[in-house]
Formats: C-alpha cells, structure tokens, sequence
C-alpha cells in the first residue's frame, strides 16, 4: 500500500517487516518517532531506556539472545553510547542488531553539530544513509539482513530532513525470521584481552568483506546524465542535485556511508569531465576520493556549517537560482520560548532575582537562558549541570557554594545526573542540586521515564522516588517545593544555598501541555489598576504583552498560572471566572 | 522545469501548523501526486517561530522549499508571513490570519511590532489574502481551529473536490472535533 510516512515512521516500518522483536532508545530530537511508532506495533517490545548507553546494551543484549534489537538515538546521544558500540564491532551479534543515529545539520534542537558518520569508520561498523522515507524503509531492513550476513551491528544515519519529511513508501508484510537459539560463546562474547585480540581480525576482514559489498551494492547507484558534470553524494544532498540538475548531471548516490566502494568511484570519476562531493557537515566522501587518489571539488566549494538546499547547490555549482523579495523592515526575531504556565518560569526568575551562577542541562528549561529570565551560566551535555556545578564550586569554594545552583530535568537527572551527584555526596561540595521535576521528558514531545510511572505506551510501571533516591545517594537535605510559588521557591533557595552541606531542591509541577494537566481560566488586566510598571513582565510570559501604556494578556494562550499575580504590586491581575 | 507546486505553512510553534500540513499531504497523495512535508519538531515548537514545507508534483526531489519558490505561503499569523516574504514566488499567493502574536522582543520592548505589513507586502507585489482566522474559528466554536479555517481559504485555490478535502480532514482529525473542524472549514472557505 502507498503511504506518506515520516522518515522516522518509516524506519520503524522497515523495523517491523524485518520481524524486529526488541527496541530500546532514548528520545532525542530528530530521532525521537522512530520508537514512538514501534511503540504502536504490539509485535515489538519497545521501551524508553534511561540513555543511550542502556539503550545500546538492551539491544546486544536482545540480540546476544537471538533475535532482531534495536536503538535510536540522536547524534550527541551516540557519544553517550559509544562505549558499547565500540566494542559491539567486536562481538558481533547473532540476531540483526540496527542502531539508528539522527543528525541535526542546523541544529534545529541540538547542542552541537557533529557528523556522525565518523563513529561508523571509528568503530568499524558499516553504516547506511536513506534520503527519503522510501530509503529509510527499505534500508532499515536491508541493515537487518547485512547486520546478520556480516555479524555486525549496523548503523543506520539519519538526518532532520529525512527524519523529519514525509515522503511516499510502500508498505509489506512483517516477516520474522526463523528464531536463532541462544549459545553460549565465550571467544566471542566476552572480550577479554585475549578473546578481543582474536576479534579483531574477524573485524578488519570483515571491513574488507563490506568494501567488496559496496562495490556492488545497489544502494550505492550511479544515474548517469550529461557526464560534463559528476557528482557524487548521500543523503538529502542528493535530492538538492537532483532538484537542480535531473539528467544534466551524473550522479553517484551512497547509499552505503560506511565502508565505501573504491573501484565503483573510480569508475565513476573517469566517466565525468568534472568530479564534485555534495555532502553536508564534513567532508568524509571527499576524503575518501582523495585517499583513493582521486582529483575532487567539495569543502572548496560548499559549506561545513549547516543545512543545504536547492537554491545553495544551483549557486555553488553555477546555476541560476530562484530569489524572492524582501522588506524593508527589520522583522524580530520568534525565538523558542517557556510556554505559558511553564512550571519552569517561576523557579527562573527566582534564581535570577538571587543573582545565581546557574549550570544548566539539556531540556526545555535551557530556554531560562534566554531574555529576560538570562538565568544559566553554561550549558554543555546531558548531565553536566550537577558534576559541572561541584567542578566550580571546588574551584571557587564558599564564593562559589552559596551563589550557585546545578537545574537539571528530572529525565535528563536519570539519564546521566546521578553519577554526578553520587560524586557531590562523595566528594563533598556543598552544592545545590535543583531538580525541575515537570513529571515528563519535555523538549522531545512527552516520553515517560523512570520518574513518571508510566511506560512507552502509558501503562503503569515502576517509579523511581526522587527524594529517597537523593537521600539513599547520601544527600541529606532534600526539599519539594512549587515554582508556582514565588516566595517558598525564594525562602528555601536561600536556605539550602546557606547550608553547608550538598542539598537537592525538587521543583516538582507537571508539565503545562501534558494532558492530564486543566489549564486554569485566563487572567486579564484590570488596566484601571495596572500602572505600567512592567514588573510582571520580567518573567518572560509570551501571553503578556504591553500595549497603551498598560500590560495585556492574551486569553488564547493564559492558562492562569498566577505567576505574574505574584509579582504584581497593584493586583492588577484578575479572575475571569 | 520545475513542475513541483510549493505551500509553505507557516507560523507560532503550538497554533496546531503541524495538523494543517498533515491533511494538506493526505488530500495531495489521494490526488494522486507525488508528494513531500517537511518540518521541524522540537525546541523550536516551544512558541518560535515554525515552518513546514508541503510540496507536490508529477515527482518531488529536494523535501524543503528555498528563496523565491513557493507559489502559497499560509500564514497562521501576520508576522510570520512577512518573515517568510522572500521565499514566495514573484507571482506567489500569501494566505495569512491578521491575528498578531507579539515575539519576545517586542514583549520585552527591544523592539516594535512593525506596522502595515499587509500594505508593504503587496508593494512588493504580493497577491495577498488576509482574513481574521482566529475570530472565524471562535465562531466555529473553538480559538485552536484556525489551521483548518485556513485551510478552507487555501482549498478556494485548488481545482481539488470538496468531497477529497473532507476525506483527508476526516483522517486527521479526532472524531469528537469533526463537526468544529468542518465548520472551521466552510467559514474560512467563504
């Protein structure tokens, strides 16, 4: 049947007709869906694992077992995971093993961005690269197969764009393979250094074995046209070319990023007059034509820096482009901001009036860096907030304690945050450890996790009890308070920042957007009272805005939080119901 | 040639844009055409500013549309629109709510709301139809169905049957938001 799917939709399509049985991920933007709609066939165990690394493990785990395993992440999520995939190269697998890692060229939600298909020639594992929804289906099962044919994990690149498009693919039935029984194999499944020293050979072979397989692989295509031009290219670069040349170029399309054929390029380059790489990010098609010896454009002509599209390719290339008309007027920026009600707000503005040094995290409330709240310092990886905040305490000792909080959420506390604060209650800095507990992983959409009780489909599970977790940690003064109220968040801040020893505050409100949260009736302004202070407008609410001399909400978007009533001297702020 | 027609959609992260291109691809593959969405989720959901690209034709190559290639840019609110100005085609349509949502600069009063945008866009020879989206979907009995009361305007563009459109709006939308949708619909379509 035709459909149109989101590449991530796809790829769990493709993971299902592969007869996949076992899917451990943690979300990550592009890559969050993929897990999510696994997570609608009832043919597939899937979870959301605490990070990246578990996820991993669960996969070789289930695949140690013998059947078809697992993981999506995001790129920076692969850094969290590559220990185990590092090694996975070495064990190999018995059932399929399929890792999925989601670049994000741009950063649209991202920290940093890293090509990923460098992990692929560092850890010897062949890696494929769909360029649309169609691809991301067919590949997926096709790295199932290979990942079983050449006893390895395979990994499986995505993109925003491919993972955040839809495009039209044929769907067919789910097929599981016959079942492997588990054995027990110690020379290949516990790499010691003497069983390690073993599978490394089977690992460079089996490089060779794959570049041998590139040179013949169908996903690896060459579309010859006007040969004047060659380019070669994956990913979404290869819809860009097409876009701008359809036959008046020819094109070599990878789908195989890792390992690359060699004779099949050279093939290719000695057909065309000029040889061009299209790659986003950096240039590691280039470099490998030119450690085969090939002449070739790239990174002399197109950027390292960010997405490309159409209009950047005819330009580089010497095409005309489509060009549009713009104002004159400087139109402002809309940056990403804290939603109306955002429980994250009002413990901002609290760290923000006691002139904190914040260490922030990964998460919604990053966004408390921006105006007018500019509460955070610096924000590195998932996790650093809490062993970044002991490194600059210890630094700075008592003029760093009693001014300095780590904020961390409470998904991204169990992901990689509580080494952090067993080194605080080990180590002993008196630190102060704010856990936004909003009861969701938020900036991903609404994935459950350890702390939520509930499951990938929503059934009931085992909770995690972040205040006896503290306190077993070896934290002994852990408090709760609601950022919707200003004056306890302010009275207990204070306190633990004086107390000199490590404390956890739990800030603990649900997400404003989770369904289970009733928005409460929109305020309004009463503009006889409102004097035009602005005072309430030092929170950063986008639903108050300042027209006429007087502060305005908007009823569309005021879920009634009362925040900004509490920051009003001339109750200003009214009731609608 | 290019025979690929390009909708950007375009607006504030949570007005619902992402409903409105999902039935847009629905309507479009039943049509029979190749067809491609682009968008993007996460952080930028978080009321910035979004876009998502909706693209159709005989075969559809590259997912996004670039500077000076859409034919239709809907607006879910005014200076969106104005933002995205110079990815319209020069003979491009622009479908936008008159509805203004101030960003954070100008709430903060680092910056103004710019004025007369509709009039400064057509200047620039911008076919534009400008309509208050968001009382039309109150009236449809809810704020949040401005997606589909701009879709209803967009659909008076197409050569596409009524019939086809309330097939792809029926698979999008929850059942018990049907009738509100339907109603948003014909209002915006009017």
């Amino acid at each position: 049947m035709k459909e149109l799917m989101l590449g991530n939709a796809a790829v769990a399509r493709g993971l299902y007709e592969a007869g996949c049985e076992v899917v451990s991920s943690y979300p990550g933007t592009p890559s969050t869906e993929i897990t999510e709609e696994c997570a609608k066939f009832d043919e597939i165990y899937c979870e959301w694992a605490p990070n990246e690394k578990v996820a991993v493990e669960v996969a070789f785990g289930a695949s140690l077992a013998g059947k078809r395993s697992f993981a999506a992440m995001k790129h920076v999520g692969l850094n969290v995971a590559a220990d185990p995939l590092f090694t996975l190269s070495y064990t190999g697998v018995t059932g399929g093993c399929v890792i999925a890692v989601a670049d994000d060229p741009a950063m649209h939600s991202s920290q940093n961005e890293q090509d990923s298909r460098h992990y692929a020639r560092a850890s010897k594992i062949p890696m494929l690269e769909p360029s649309d929804s169609a691809e991301a289906l067919q590949f997926t099962k096709l790295a199932m197969e290979l990942s079983e044919k050449y006893d390895t994990p395979v990994l499986l690149k995505m993109c925003t764009r491919v993972a955040h498009s839809q495009s039209v693919v044929e769907t067919s039935e789910r097929v599981v393979p016959e079942a492997k029984t588990y054995e027990k194999n110690i020379q290949k499944y516990v790499m010691l250094p003497g069983n390690a020293k073993k599978r490394h050979p089977v690992v460079e072979q089996r490089t060779l074995d794959l570049i041998e397989y590139a040179e013949t692989a169908d996903i690896n295509r060459v579309e010859m046209g006007d040969t004047s031009l060659g380019i070669i290219t994956s990913s979404t670069s290869y819809q860009y070319a097409k876009e701008v040349f359809g036959d008046k170029a020819s094109i070599l399309k990878l789908g195989m990023a890792w390992p690359m054929p060699v004779q099949k390029i050279k093939d290719f380059a000695a057909k065309v007059d000029r040889l061009v790489v299209i790659e986003e990010l950096d240039p590691f098609i280039e470099e490998h034509c030119r450690a085969i010896g090939l002449e070739v454009e790239g990174k002399n002509i197109f950027p390292m820096i960010g997405e490309f599209s159409q209009n950047m390719v005819a330009e580089k290339l010497g095409q005309t482009a489509a060009e549009g008309k713009k104002l004159d007027d400087e139109i402002p920026l809309r940056p990403p901001v804290m939603c109306p009600g955002c429980p994250h707000r009002g413990l901002f503005y609290t760290l923000k009036k006691n002139s904190c040094n914040v260490m922030g995290d990964i998460g919604c409330y990053t966004l408390g860096a921006v105006a007018p709240l500019n509460s955070m310092d610096a924000t590195l990886c998932m996790g650093a907030s809490i062993s970044g905040l002991h490194g600059f305490n210890k630094a700075l000792g008592e003029a760093g304690e009693k001014k300095s909080v780590a904020v961390i959420g409470d998904s991204t506390f169990m992901h990689s945050g509580m080494t952090g604060l067993a080194n605080i209650a080990y180590n002993q800095s008196n630190s102060t450890v704010i856990i936004l507990d909003n009861s969701i992983t938020g900036m991903t959409g609404h994935q459950q996790n350890p702390t939520t009780g509930y499951n990938i489909k929503g059934e009931p599970t085992g909770k995690i009890d972040l205040e006896a977790l503290c306190k077993a940690m070896g934290i002994g003064r852990v408090t709760v308070v609601d950022p919707y109220n200003l004056k306890e968040c302010n009275k207990v801040l204070k306190e633990e920042l004086a107390a000199d020893e490590p404390s956890v505050i739990i800030s603990r409100r649900p997400c404003v957007l989770l369904k289970s949260v009733k928005p409460q009736p929109p305020l309004r302004i009463n503009p006889s009272k409102c004097s035009g202070c602005k005072s309430c407008m030092r929170i950063g609410c986008p639903s108050i805005s300042f027209k006429n001399g007087v502060c305005v909400v908007d009823h569309t978007t005021c879920v009634g939080c009362g925040v900004c009533q509490q920051l009003c001297g001339h109750k200003a702020f009214e009731e609608t119901v | 040639m290019n025979k690929t027609t390009n909708i950007m959609i375009v607006g504030v992260g949570g007005q619902g844009t992402l409903l409105a291109s999902k039935t847009l691809g629905k309507l479009l593959l039943s049509e029979g055409y190749d067809v491609k969405v682009s968008e993007v989720h996460g952080m930028s959901q978080r009321g910035g500013s979004v876009v998502t690209y909706v693209r159709f034709g005989e075969k559809v190559y590259s997912p996004i549309i670039d500077k000076g290639e859409a034919d239709y840019i809907v607006s879910f609110e005014k200076l969106e629109a104005a933002r995205w100005l110079e990815y319209l085609r020069p003979d491009g349509r622009i479908i936008t709510n008159l509805h203004e949502t101030d960003p954070m600069p100008v709430i903060t009063g680092a910056m103004e709301y710019p004025q007369q945008l509709i009039e400064k866009m057509e200047a620039l020879g911008a076919e534009i139809d400008a309509i208050d989206a968001l009382a039309l979907a109150e009236e449809a009995g809810s704020s949040k169905a401005v997606n589909l009361v701009l879709m209803g305007r967009l659909s008076k563009y197409f050569d596409i049957s009524e019939d086809a459109w309330m097939k792809a709006i029926e698979a999008c939308v929850p059942p018990k938001f049907l009738e509100l949708n339907k109603k948003a619909f014909a209002l915006g379509k009017k």
